[in-house]
């Protein structure tokens, strides 16, 4: 495992942190909603109208956010809470901020060195597609895509220092 | 064991719920679950109620769970009632100010039933 700083002087991107994030992503849904991603193949960010954010700050800086569809983040929310996807309401904001902060948690305690060093903020939820986001990032996002029940989840993982 | 009293001190609700329905689902009886959405008020519900255990996030608005546990024994119906972390929050710090502040143990957000099992039933197992 790499620490943080073997990475940094890497100077790649941390592109060797993508498969951290991807693990991250599916081990949170497998253990928390009993759901295994599949990879996707699509590249299309069309609906994706719900953006769940969580800042980090410290040793690493920068912002984690899982987008998908209105219709996704119901069924993520009905299989948290064990129920059906059609009588959720209002928690569907808070399950997407608790997955996402999660996927967060998860990915900085994969990198050695990182998880003391890095705090994560409460978690932020958007909702609408018709934005535009500017990060101060130095890096290229890293992005894993992945899908559930066909349905796409793109998570990103800006990096500021 | 006999059915437990537990407090589930989360500021997300889904998270709440999610808590409950492991504990049910690693075989623990539950006879009441109180809720709370951060440290103040899940010391306002132990001053009224008693509980079997507390299972506490760390990060939360107003009180944090590390400044709950500091604040908990200030509470007589809370004495010796152990509490366990449940977080996203795995720094090594982060744990040893748990455990130190009382903590009786430590559970990482995404966590599994099996986590769950090993890590409440021994508590409760010496309580009940």
């Amino acid at each position: 495992m790499k620490t943080a700083t073997e990475s940094s002087v890497a100077n790649d991107g941390h592109k060797d942190w993508i498969p951290l994030l991807d693990l991250a992503t599916r081990e949170v849904f497998q253990m928390m909603l009993g759901s295994q991603l599949k990879t996707s193949e699509t590249t299309a960010d069309i609906g994706l109208d719900i953006t769940s954010m969580v800042g980090l700050a410290g040793q690493l800086c920068g912002m984690l956010s899982l987008r998908c569809t209105q219709k996704l983040a119901a069924l993520m929310a009905s299989k948290m809470l064990g129920t059906d996807p059609g009588t959720i309401g209002p928690e569907i904001a808070d399950a997407c901020g608790e997955i996402c902060n999660m996927v967060a948690g998860n990915f900085k305690n994969k990198i050695s060195g990182l998880n003391d060093g890095c705090m994560l903020s409460v978690p932020t939820v958007v909702t609408g597609s018709d934005y535009q986001m500017r990060s101060l990032s130095d890096y290229p996002a890293l992005e894993v895509r992945l899908e559930l029940e066909e349905m796409p989840i793109v998570v990103s993982l800006e990096i500021h220092s | 064991m006999n059915s437990v009293r537990a407090l589930i001190v989360d500021d997300s609700s889904v998270m709440r719920k999610i808590v409950e329905r492991s504990l049910n689902q690693a075989g623990i009886k539950l006879a009441k679950v109180f809720e709370a959405g951060n440290g103040a008020e899940a010391l306002a519900v132990l001053q009224e109620n008693k509980v079997d255990i507390v299972l506490c996030d760390i990060n939360m608005p107003v009180m944090d769970g590390l400044e709950f546990i500091k604040q908990l024994a200030s509470v007589e119906n809370a004495k010796g009632v152990p509490v366990v972390m449940i977080t996203t929050e795995g720094s090594e710090s982060h744990v040893v100010q748990a455990l130190s502040s009382g903590a009786r143990g430590y559970i990482r957000k995404p966590f599994t039933l099996e986590q769950i099992r090993e890590r409440v039933l021994p508590i409760l197992a010496g309580q009940t």
